[in-house]
């Protein structure tokens, strides 16, 4: 009879996020920042079709980094599991909170009993409406933890170099069109900034009256790109 | 209903796709509207909304609705709304058993903003109108009963850039109509106000007018249609749709267009 070898479960945890961290390293990032419009979300995405930020719900958000069918299966779930609580109770009862903690049950669930973790890291943003300033920012990792971020969210491999570039040059109230290209440039590598190409950006904006969630493409995004 | 902690998560063969009521179907189905139903007739009269009806314009279609809600020979509501937006290029408006109905609505108002959130694109005014038609024909077992729902259902249509207006059965037959519609109890009056002003190259605002005026000849008409209550300040509610999306006219507008129309025709007594 064969014998399994042993592997101690510190070691059997170590493995697993370090081939998630791997899997998640090799993507592109995504910033996601808190502007006077509401939160700007912000990724390096060549694709124009297959996309890492999506609308959830009335004022929730949804972003992405990683392995595209784990997140995009992800997101899909979140959006069901919206949806059938606003149907079930009211819109408003929806919360990306709540939404978060969903996430985060599974990520965790799946990174220690399933063969293999989740190689996604995800963004759930929320935005108050006019004269609320509230915003929220949770940012989950591949295994379960949940950061509730302040100001501007970093995903993806770069996220230290592009999280001390914010650190030095985020302000509080910007703009939109600061904002994005702020977004723009601590993406783009050794200060060159990403070209509209190369962009995938959508905006939670508080002035909306219900559906918060809008797509920044084609000529707004160049617009505000080349805005001074 | 999944634990509140809980994503909802599927098997690739049992994945429901895009639909939000065979999500609802598999995780929560007695939440489907109809579900629950018991044999036999209501033996009790429940709330009925009356007018609704539909008008389509050079730029647009115009959809309105008288106010009351009946349960036999009372008023159940004054205030009842009729008319409503399916997504941001279309609405539907209900005549019929106005508790399925509005659960109707609400089912298909998250049936469509559900297929473009999961699919990443808005249906085809068509496929909306088809979506429709199989909720309505889902609630005939409860239309037998006297539960029936009959909405109509009209739209811009983005491709062809033009207002379309799609009527129904109780068994879901779905009807796409040239000009106009017109649904509930008092629709024969208005359909025929309607049919004598009608004309391809009316104005928003006279389409409008034409849609108020003919909610007016229905209540004249019908009891179970609520004409302008002048002492409550109570209107029709009425919508537009046109290449910029629905427009619920707000209540102050209609209010001011009814009165108009008040002091002229309605005046003279000629009608008894």
């Amino acid at each position: 009879m064969n014998m399994p070898f042993y592997v101690s479960p510190e070691q059997v945890m170590k493995d697993r996020a370090d081939y998630a961290r791997k899997g998640i390293a090799r993507g592109r990032s995504l910033v996601a920042l808190e502007c006077a419009a509401g939160v700007l979300i912000v990724a390096d995405n060549g694709s124009r079709t297959l996309s890492k930020i999506s609308e959830i719900y009335d004022r929730v958000a949804f972003a992405a980094v990683g392995k595209y069918n784990e997140f995009q299966m992800l997101r899909v779930a979140g959006v069901r599991h919206a949806d059938l609580k606003g149907y079930s109770y009211s819109r408003e009862d929806v919360s990306a909170k709540e939404l978060a903690n969903a996430y985060a049950q599974t990520l965790g669930q799946v990174f220690t009993h399933e063969m293999k973790p989740y190689e996604v890291e995800l963004l759930v943003a929320e935005v108050g409406r006019t004269g609320d300033d509230h915003a929220e920012m949770y940012h989950l990792f591949y295994d379960g933890v949940v950061m509730d971020e302040r100001r501007f969210a970093v995903l993806g491999g770069q996220s230290e170099q592009i999280t001390e570039a914010l650190e030095s040059q985020f302000t509080d109230g910007m703009e939109l069109g600061d904002a994005l290209k702020l977004g723009a440039r601590v993406l783009g590598a050794d200060g060159a900034s990403l070209g509209a190409e190369h962009l995938e950006v959508a905006l939670l904006e508080r002035a909306r009256p219900r559906r918060a969630f809008r797509r920044i493409k084609n000529a707004e995004l160049t617009g505000l790109l080349d805005s001074k | 209903m999944p634990e509140p902690s809980s994503l909802p998560l599927f098997a690739p063969h049992t994945d429901p796709g895009p639909s939000f009521s065979e999500l609802l179907r598999q995780v929560s189905p007695h939440q489907l509207p109809g579900a629950g139903a018991a044999a036999g007739t209501a033996p009790f009269e429940v709330p009925h909304g009356t007018t609704v009806v539909a008008i389509r314009y050079a730029d647009g279609v115009v959809m309105a609705g008288d106010r009351r809600a009946t349960a036999g020979y009372s008023i159940a509501n004054r205030r009842i709304d009729k008319v409503f937006a399916a997504d941001d290029f279309s609405g539907v408006a209900i005549a019929g058993a106005a508790g399925p109905a509005i659960e109707m609505v609400k089912l298909f108002q998250t049936q469509l903003e559900h297929y473009e959130k999961v699919q990443g694109e808005v249906l085809s005014l068509e496929g909306k109108a088809n979506q429709l038609g199989m909720m309505v024909r889902g609630n005939l077992p409860a239309a037998m009963q006297g539960l029936a729902v009959v909405p109509l259902f009209a739209g811009y249509d983005q491709h062809r850039q033009r207002g379309r207006v799609f009527s129904y059965d109780i068994t879901g037959g779905r009807y796409e109509e040239q000009d106009y519609q017109g649904q509930g109890s008092g629709s024969v009056h208005a359909r025929n106000w309607i049919k004598a002003n009608w004309t391809e190259s009316m104005s928003l605002d006279d389409t409008i007018a034409v849609a108020i005026r003919a909610l007016f000849a229905a209540a004249d008409e019908d009891v179970a249609t609520g004409g302008p209550d002048l002492v409550r300040g109570i209107f029709p509610l009425v919508a537009a749709i046109d290449a910029d999306g629905f427009r619920a006219l707000d209540e102050a507008d209609v209010e001011a267009r009814s009165r108009a129309l008040l002091d002229g025709r309605e005046r003279g007594g000629a009608e008894q």
